[in-house]
């Protein structure tokens, strides 16, 4: 994007240039932070309105009139949220109901560590940053477990044993899908699983396509959206794992909610989609500013998956609990076995994009 | 053969995908919102809203306490008590509506033998503290003052289907 070197001299100046590349580490960090809280902040508008208009609906439109009705609605919810009290039932385990919300967040906001947002840049650029993304993703389940069992509530209760009990079904297929784009790149880096993508139709959904749809439907249920909800379910549990939740501490649920929806959209582009490679990467020529990949086609990439999880909670009614788990062992499980068998058989013949490995 | 159709119906997703093309159609579908403070959906003349007690046009109340309102309220939502007035005519002392009980059903103004308690087609009111619930017989007898010309229209487009 730009160059951070005069913020960098700037900081050893001024402190010392030992802590000169952790400070900018930092302010790059809270950056990346703030426009992803941002994101995550309209992306709930986007729900709202995204939905309304499918059921023929207008969606908020009452605050800020200025470009577009209802733009400044996230920020309303913001204030109404922070001006709540935040109630600690009397039977509680006050110490884990007030950590499980931070439990939840973390891990989502972690994972974009390893992220490359554009080329060559990841603040953590780690050979095994496949294996960090599904530790972490798996992390983010204990919140909601001891958001559930903190609050000493039954329904709270029954939310988190069914979340656990989805994610640990879709966590499976899910890192076979991850097995499958580690075997076409040949790394688990995730820069190099970008780089191993060629062109609009050499990147993974092609090859892929079975994964694809798998690692998404997984997706789905791992951040407990509809129609993978049950965790929720508002018409059976009231709200699940954080029915006692008011106030903040419900938005940091809500925030890590959608962070992980965009992450999760993120990371299809990411395994899929090629990143922040450009559609037009080969056809075009080389300094044709299309051609050339960088933050602007990873984001508009990420839109489409992002879109498709409003339309599917638009679409879908809530799966039944053992139609949840059905689907998890019966039909993705055994989908990604058969197609990291016929990946592998393509690998080991040289079919397909995969000529150049072993 | 239909048991293999049938699985790759399921497999494929196919009914899903279906049900995804109808919601797309619905993204671009005309919006049926309408925008409640600023734009109103037209109302029924008949509309049951708050109610009122009139007078007749020379000023003198309606209401002769018959009580067959008070009787026939299915929610008991009435309370009347009456006495001999000054001109001595029989006139309600008290005449409470309970707007927390009343189920709007009407037929308190169907049961009144000189059309003294109506409902308006007023539905926008709020209530700040408690007992402004009751609905006292001076708040009704306002109510009707002040509305006399609506709800004396629309007795009048609806007097022929009486």
């Amino acid at each position: 994007m730009w160059d951070w070197t005069p913020l960098r001299d700037w900081l050893s100046e001024a402190i010392t240039p030992y802590w000169s590349y952790p400070l900018l580490l930092a302010v790059q960090t809270l950056m990346v932070m703030i426009c992803l809280i941002l994101t995550m902040a309209f992306y709930t508008l986007a729900e709202r309105k995204v939905i309304g208009w499918i059921q023929a609906r207008k969606g908020p439109n009452r605050i800020g009139g200025l470009l577009i009705p209802g733009l400044a609605q996230p920020f309303a919810d913001v204030v109404k949220l922070l001006f709540k009290e935040i109630v600690i039932p009397a039977d509680s385990n006050g110490f884990l109901f007030r950590l499980a919300p931070f439990l939840a967040l973390v891990p989502s906001l972690a994972i974009w560590a390893v992220i490359p947002l554009r080329p060559e840049h990841a603040f953590a650029d780690i050979d095994a940053g496949l294996l960090y993304i599904l530790a972490l993703t798996s992390m983010g389940v204990y919140g909601i477990i001891l958001a559930g069992w903190a609050a000493n509530s039954k329904y709270a209760f029954l939310g988190a044993m069914r979340s656990a009990a989805q994610i640990v079904a879709y966590e499976i297929a899910m890192g076979f899908a991850m097995v499958g784009v580690l075997m076409a790149a040949g790394s688990l880096n995730i820069g190099d699983i970008i780089r191993a993508q060629h062109g609009l139709f050499g990147w993974n959904w092609t090859w892929l396509f079975p994964l694809l749809v798998v690692y998404f439907i997984s997706g789905v249920a791992e951040t407990n959206r509809a129609p993978f909800d049950v965790a929720e379910g508002e018409s059976e549990i009231v709200a699940g794992f954080h029915v006692d939740y008011s106030g903040m501490a419900f938005a940091l649920f809500f925030i890590a909610e959608y962070v992980n929806m965009i992450l999760i959209s993120a990371l299809t582009v990411i395994f899929f989609f090629g990143g922040w490679l450009s559609p037009f990467d080969g056809w075009l020529a080389e300094d044709s500013w299309l051609a050339a990949p960088g933050f602007f086609w990873f984001g508009l990439k990420t839109l489409a998956p992002m879109f498709s999880f409003l339309w599917l909670r638009a679409t879908f009614p809530r799966y039944r609990y053992d139609q949840i788990m059905r689907l998890g062992w019966k039909a993705l499980i055994p989908v990604t076995l058969v197609w990291l068998l016929v990946e592998g058989f393509m690998v080991y013949f040289h079919v397909g994009p995969w000529k150049g490995h072993l | 053969m239909l048991g293999i159709r049938n699985f790759l119906k399921t497999f494929l997703l196919w009914e899903l995908l279906q049900g995804l093309w109808v919601t797309w159609k619905g993204l671009f579908a005309p919006k049926i919102t309408v925008n409640y403070p600023e734009e109103k959906t037209p109302q029924s003349n008949r509309f049951r809203g708050l109610h009122a007690l009139r007078r007749y046009p020379n000023g003198e109340e309606r209401c002769i306490a018959c009580k067959l309102c008070e009787a026939v309220c299915p929610a008991l939502a009435i309370t009347i008590e009456s006495d001999v007035s000054a001109d001595g005519t029989r006139r309600t002392t008290r005449y409470d509506i309970d707007l927390f009980k009343c189920i709007f059903c009407g037929f308190c103004e169907e049961a009144c033998p000189v059309d003294a308690i109506v409902e308006t087609r007023l539905h926008e009111y709020h209530m700040e503290n408690r007992g402004e619930n009751i609905m006292s017989k001076d708040k009704l007898l306002g109510i009707g003052e002040r509305y006399e010309a609506m709800i004396a229209a629309d007795r009048a487009a609806d007097a022929r289907y009486r």
